[in-house]
């Protein structure tokens, strides 16, 4: 995987995981359960498409190698992406699909509210717009997790299963590693520390309010989305994503 | 109208043109006959999304800034925004995207809050602040009899700046234009 400077890196993990959370939303076009819920879920998909254009555009114009933010997310393979493994996962059943939302979300919630206070000035303006949005996606997926929690016995039981499969890969909320650190001692990221503690408040009170219990930090293994290490699914969802440009390149209408 | 007509016309009009107050004035105007390609009822200006003029070494720059991030209409208004001033004999307008500080509903004229409602389409209620943001928004009034006795069937409407609203009192569902 090509390494960059620290700020670079961390526009790529920002960009990179809107990008394939908002692709994996857009695989549910024409399969919903009901039209509102179809239209809510490519909304949301579409927003965070359009956050991670913003990340891009500006991790290309710091790259200066000629490409632009859709050369970064069509050209690249699975190991120079830096997203998240949460959101690279298959999206399940309806319950699967609004836990991961409701756990990103959260995420993003909180590291962009601190965000827009960047020492970088472009991060803190990307953040504040992209900061309106996300405070409707994450009321709207707390109380998809609230209702499904909380609703009948088959629900509830789906949705202890989906926290049971995704929250395994919610340690890379937690880690830190040399690009954070770097980061945040310069003012342009939040505190680690600081950041896992609000996003275990914010879960912890939605998943009691849900009725769902809260599992023990989850601990880091061998994968890690950030070093370009991603589980099998990554691959399956860019070969779909990146066929058009891979097939016909510089294509154009 | 022969091509060679249109470009003799423009670059009589750009002549005339040397960015002074009215010529400034004139931009606006025009851009104020710019509809928003989703909420045609609406011009650009009237939705607060450009959000500067002005004049620079014989050019015309105007500043635009996104509604949503994802919004797919962007491009599409940025092409109908320079096509409109070339037409009106601005040469070559310089458009730059301004994200900061980003956009929000408190930005749309009173006009433009008007010509929502006669749309069809409840404009947004209250300022933008954090509360409203949060789902404690003011009473949504109904676009089509002003009742406020109204619910809300979905977060999200047919675009992304729209929710979906139903009217107790005279049935009608009708999007309203969310707050943010
Ligand atoms: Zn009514």
């Amino acid at each position: 995987m090509k390494k960059y400077d620290e700020l670079t890196e961390f526009l790529l993990r920002m960009g990179d995981s809107a990008l394939v959370q908002g692709q994996r939303l857009c695989e549910w076009c024409g399969r919903a359960p009901a039209l509102e819920e179809e239209m809510a879920l490519m909304n949301v998909g579409l927003d965070l498409v359009g956050q991670a254009r913003n990340w891009l555009d500006y991790a290309a114009q710091r790259i200066n190698d000629g490409r632009d933010a859709d050369m970064l997310a069509f050209r690249r393979d699975e190991r120079d992406y830096r997203n998240l493994l949460l959101v690279e996962q298959p999206n399940g059943d309806f319950a699967v699909t609004m836990s991961k939302q409701f756990l990103y979300d959260a995420w993003q919630f909180h590291l962009l509210e601190a965000l827009t206070e960047s020492a970088d000035q472009q991060v803190a303006a990307i953040a504040a717009k992209s900061l309106k949005e996300v405070i409707y996606h994450l009321r709207r997926s707390s109380e998809w997790v609230e209702r499904l929690g909380d609703g009948t016995e088959e629900s509830h039981q789906r949705m202890a299963a989906a926290i049971d499969t995704l929250w395994r890969f919610t340690f890379e909320f937690q880690e830190t590693d040399a690009v954070v650190d770097s980061l945040s001692e310069s003012g342009i990221i939040p505190d680690a520390g600081a950041l896992k503690q609000q996003w275990q408040q914010t879960v912890a009170k939605v998943f009691t309010d849900a009725t769902l219990s809260v599992p023990e930090d989850a601990r880091s293994f061998y994968l890690s989305g950030r070093e370009g290490m991603h589980t099998e699914h990554l691959g399956i969802l860019l070969a779909e994503m990146q066929f058009l440009q891979r097939a016909y390149p510089d294509a154009s209408w | 109208m022969r091509a060679g007509d249109l470009i003799s016309t423009d670059s009589t009009a750009s002549l005339r043109l040397r960015g002074d107050d009215a010529d400034l004035n004139f931009a606006w105007q025009v851009l104020a006959d710019v509809p928003d390609p989703e909420v045609p009822a609406v011009s650009v200006v009237d939705l607060g999304i450009v959000r500067s003029v002005t004049w620079c070494d014989d050019r015309l720059y105007v500043q635009v800034t996104p509604t949503y991030s994802g919004c797919p209409a962007t491009e599409f208004i940025e092409e109908m925004i320079r096509e409109a001033l070339q037409a009106a004999g601005f040469v070559n307008p310089q458009l730059t995207q301004k994200l900061d500080p980003a956009w929000t509903t408190d930005w749309i004229t009173a006009e433009g809050r008007e010509k929502l409602r006669a749309f069809g389409i409840a404009p947004p209620t209250g300022s933008a602040s954090k509360r409203s943001l949060l789902g404690e928004s003011g009473e949504v009034h109904c676009p089509h009899c002003d009742s406020s006795n109204t619910r809300q069937l979905s977060e999200f409407g047919s675009t992304a700046c729209k929710a979906l609203y139903r009217c107790d009192d005279c049935l009608e569902p009708f999007d309203y234009f969310k707050c943010i």
